[in-house]
């Protein structure tokens, strides 16, 4: 492509982002550990070490140059010719190439086209009634009503750190209101754009003031955002193995294996409860031996991705315990609570970013630097969704009626759980399907088989994302049987 | 457990200095006198110096909630409906680009999240090329350029002898500006200046973009705001679109429908065909999708839902007449309040010559510090004030503490 080279940095970065750019692009469609190419480069940030680039660079120069006529100094931007015809000739943009279906959007895509009457989506982890419909929680629309209602209410510029309330509130939820951190003032808490949002700024935070190592280790079996997220934000990802497939449950020690390799000091990226995709997660015996690994032998820097506290087990406390129990041996954590599923506000995009640190006067000047990272990226949060998380937990009733409700959504999901188990037992399905009831949270691994899923959407209209994870959410008592069908069908047809 | 002990791992972290514009506003509510006046970031206010949501916006609002829509995640690229109606306010409803599918829009978090994915784009498919940016222009704009790891250096704007536009100097550094460099202009109503180029500027600003070869980034923050007419306030953008130029543009509801806090706006990309629409959406999708992954619903329903329905559109036109009318009242008072008070004969025309909620007074930032010290006026140090904060009532006294701070502090 052509592209203007006025000095060999510029080429060196372009080198660098067309590089990140395939590994981004490779990482879009696995979510396994990254892939080593040409240079062996791992996802870097935005500057790498320029020797290795500039061996890359010099060579991809001197391809240059030998396909251009003159010297370098004069190549202007001239569009590149277009591959084929029709694609936009004398476009300043024809080199930009069509980005990969995000996998799970195109899960959803892939069901609206499906003309089936007996379709199902199983793919995006949205919450459905036993009715198949999304659902909008009654405290929810409560509180709407209630903030429509108020005269006082107007739409100003929120802090850039969002509604101090409802950072407040969301502290005291993941944290427990008695949390010794909250007390001593020792935590900074942002409003930020859902799970996404916070896990983006804190991500940007860690590249620029974090002083260990800006590595952060993720499972290798993980929601595929978390390889995209940090990357961008400046962080170099690596993976720490995660899921068995044997056993479709912990790999404990490929895991502690891979955290005793990392460097010390590196971030650690945590599944607070109800992993996603696996719905695996560590025992509570398990926890403490990771959290003596990462505090006294590693001095790992944790980070907790919380998007199901009270959605996993029906239990706000049960499902915090794993991050409460990193915050109270007095160490530094970080935590990105999302609103999306247990209070169901996915489109209003409301999250909570924590930095739980040693000493209140860094809790300070940390919240400044925070803010210098979310200026530039969206000046402010949106504040409808905010409004209503305050307006819901910081009203007793409303509160311990969002509980129940909040209950009746998990108990749903268990229940789906049990009786897809049931099914496939009744079927006498080949295989073990005992990991259907013991993973945790929306989603089951199931264990399917690329082909399988496949199977399963063309013969039986069931669409779910390749790796075989069913979204429980999308289940009712209906249409167990027809995924219950579908497996065993697809099992046999697959053995 | 052995209680985790040690240093902590941020310690060297420093205090960032407060925002310059939004330090302002907790300047001023931690001022206790009754005199101070707010003229600090640009939020519309009424004459009752109140914030205001508009009465289309309350309306919308309400049809929402008694529709019990639900809130599922929004596409990546944002609400289509809302898509269609940005750039069909943008750029026309009957815009060919729009016709021919060759405009990509996504909404993005209001003018601050779609320049940011602009620049992100810049940063990953136009590598090392540079962006120009006024001088003076928005304090933010150089931070999101920082962040996205995209180039930057100024072209000349603000001409203080003259406290208009610098032309010449505007030309030359455009001119001078390596080929391929992207230019960002305001589409309407700069900020911070108010100082906006004649239609026979315009013209040629574009002559030499295209003779370059460099690329307009436009930010439109006040479509509709700045004269009262969305058609008028887009003509810039539309000039050069109708010239076949391929351009960005960033948008923001922020003012002209007063969703402030909702964060609603849209990155636009007007290129040759369809074929590349389809592709530069999908990138700009992909670089969405790691920084919030889809955009908050509320604020993009709200506009939908009044661009979409002829009473609350027109009701819409109305409002926003409405307020910048008043901008212009309280321009008028304020210049003839001050052509009273100084007996100097300085001009102070440039009061009504600006456009928009904003004018650069040229206080420099020792006067614009005995502003808030002495008479409690709090506006960012460059010397910009927000005539939307102002009101008729407070001309005169704003008046005075200008002509004290221009003629007494140095």
């Amino acid at each position: 492509m052509a592209a203007p080279f006025p000095n060999l940095q510029s080429l060196v970065d372009m080198t660098n982002s067309l590089h990140r750019d395939r590994m981004i692009e490779s990482l879009d469609t696995s979510a396994v550990l990254v892939k080593r190419k040409e240079n062996e480069h791992r996802v870097r940030s935005e500057s790498p070490t320029l020797p290795a680039f500039a061996r890359l660079a010099i060579s991809s120069r001197a391809r240059i140059e030998r396909r251009m006529e003159g010297p370098m100094a004069s190549i202007s931007l001239a569009p590149a010719p277009a591959a084929t015809a029709g694609c936009g000739s004398g476009s300043r943009f024809a080199h930009v190439q069509q980005a990969p279906e995000d996998p799970i959007y195109g899960v959803t895509n892939a069901f609206l086209k499906d003309p089936s009457p007996v379709k199902v989506n199983l793919g995006v982890g949205a919450y459905r009634t036993e009715e198949g419909k999304p659902l909008v929680l009654n405290v929810v629309r409560k509180a709407e009503e209630q903030l429509l209602a108020d005269k006082s209410r107007n739409k100003e510029y929120l802090p850039i750190s969002g509604i101090t309330h409802f950072s407040r509130l969301s502290a005291q939820l993941i944290l427990g209101s008695d949390c010794p951190a909250i007390a001593e003032k020792r935590i900074v808490t942002a409003q930020c754009l859902s799970g996404t949002g916070c896990l983006r700024v804190g991500g940007e935070f860690l590249a620029k003031h974090y002083s260990g190592p800006k590595i952060i280790y993720i499972p290798a079996t993980t929601w595929t955002n978390h390889f995209r997220i940090f990357p961008n934000a400046g962080m170099e990802a690596r993976t720490y193995r995660y899921y068995d497939p044997k056993t479709k449950g912990l790999d404990y020690e490929g895991m502690m294996e891979d955290l005793r390799a990392a460097p010390s000091g590196a971030v650690v990226l945590l599944h607070a409860c109800a992993h996603n995709p696996t719905g695996v997660d560590p025992t509570r015996e398990q926890w403490a031996e990771i959290q003596h690994l990462v505090r006294d032998e590693k001095q790992l820097l944790p980070f907790f991705d919380s998007a199901y506290q009270g959605f996993a087990s029906g239990s706000l406390d049960a499902d915090a315990w794993a991050v409460r129990q990193f915050v109270n041996d007095g160490g530094e954590t970080l935590v990105a609570q999302s609103y999306a599923k247990n209070m169901g506000l996915y489109g209003e995009r409301v999250g909570a970013l924590s930095v739980i640190v040693k000493d209140p006067d860094v809790a300070l000047r940390i919240e400044s630097q925070v803010n210098l990272v979310i200026r530039p990226m969206y000046s402010s949060p949106p504040t409808f969704g905010a409004a209503i998380v305050c307006t819901i937990l910081g009203n007793k009733a409303l509160y311990e009626e969002w509980k129940v409700e909040l209950k009746g959504m998990a108990d749903r999901i268990i229940s789906m759980r049990h009786q897809l188990f049931d099914a496939l037992k009744a079927r006498a399905t080949p295989g073990t399907w005992d990991h259907i009831v013991n993973q945790i949270g929306m989603f089951t691994y199931s264990g399917l088989s690329k082909e399988q899923v496949e199977y399963m959407k063309t013969e039986y209209h069931i669409h779910m994302t390749s790796d075989g994870r069913i979204s429980m959410a999308g289940l009712n008592t209906r249409t167990v049987p027809q995924l219950a069908d579908a497996i065993h069908a697809a099992v046999l047809q697959f053995a | 457990m052995t209680l985790a002990a040690g240093v902590s791992k941020f310690e060297a972290v420093t205090m960032a200095p407060p925002d310059p514009i939004l330090g302002v506003s907790e300047a001023f509510r931690a001022d206790t006198s009754d005199a101070k006046l707010n003229l600090g970031v640009g939020a519309y206010r009424t004459e009752e110096l109140q914030p205001l949501v508009l009465n289309v916006v309350k309306k919308a609002e309400k049809k929402m909630l008694e529709s019990g829509e639900n809130k599922e995640y929004l596409p990546i690229e944002g609400l289509a409906a809302f898509n269609k109606a940005t750039a069909e306010l943008l750029l026309g409803a009957d815009s060919p680009a729009i016709k021919e599918g060759r405009v990509a829009t996504v909404q993005g978090l209001s003018g601050t999240g779609s320049l940011r994915l602009g620049a992100a784009f810049i940063q990953r498919y136009f590598p090392g090329a540079k962006v120009l940016i006024s001088s003076p222009t928005w304090g933010n704009h150089k931070n999101i350029f920082n962040d996205a790891g995209v180039p930057w250096s100024e072209y000349r704007y603000f001409e203080p002898k003259t406290v208009g536009l610098d032309f010449e100097g505007m030309m030359a550094d455009i001119k001078d500006a390596p080929s391929g460099s992207f230019i960002l202009l305001h589409g309407c109503a700069h900020n911070p200046t108010g100082i906006d180029p004649t239609p026979e500027q315009w013209e040629k600003i574009a002559d030499l973009i295209e003779e370059k070869g460099h690329m307009a980034f436009f930010d439109v923050a006040y479509q509709g705001f700045a004269s009262g007419s969305l058609d008028q306030d887009a003509d810039s953008v539309r000039l050069f679109v109708k010239r076949g130029l391929e351009i960005l543009v960033a948008q923001s509801y922020s003012k002209n429908l007063g969703l402030y806090a909702e964060r609603i706006g849209a990155i636009n990309a007007v290129v040759h065909s369809s074929d590349v629409a389809v592709r530069v959406k999908s990138q700009l999708k992909r670089l969405a999708r790691p920084m919030y992954s889809n955009p908050p619903v509320h604020g993009a329903k709200i506009v939908a839902n009044v661009v979409g329905d002829a009473a609350l559109f027109d009701e819409w036109r109305a409002e926003m007449e409405m307020m910048a009318g008043r901008i212009k009242t309280v321009r008028q008072r304020l210049y003839d309040d001050l052509s009273t008070k100084d007996k100097s004969g300085k001009d102070w025309s440039f009061v009504l010559k600006q456009i928009g909620m904003f004018s650069f007074t040229g206080l420099n930032r020792a006067q614009s510090d005995n502003m808030s010290d002495k008479w409690h006026v709090y506006m960012t140090k460059d010397g910009r004030i927000s005539l939307a904060g102002l009101s008729l009532a407070k001309c005169s006294y704003l008046a005075d503490a200008i002509i004290d701070s221009y003629y007494n502090v140095q």
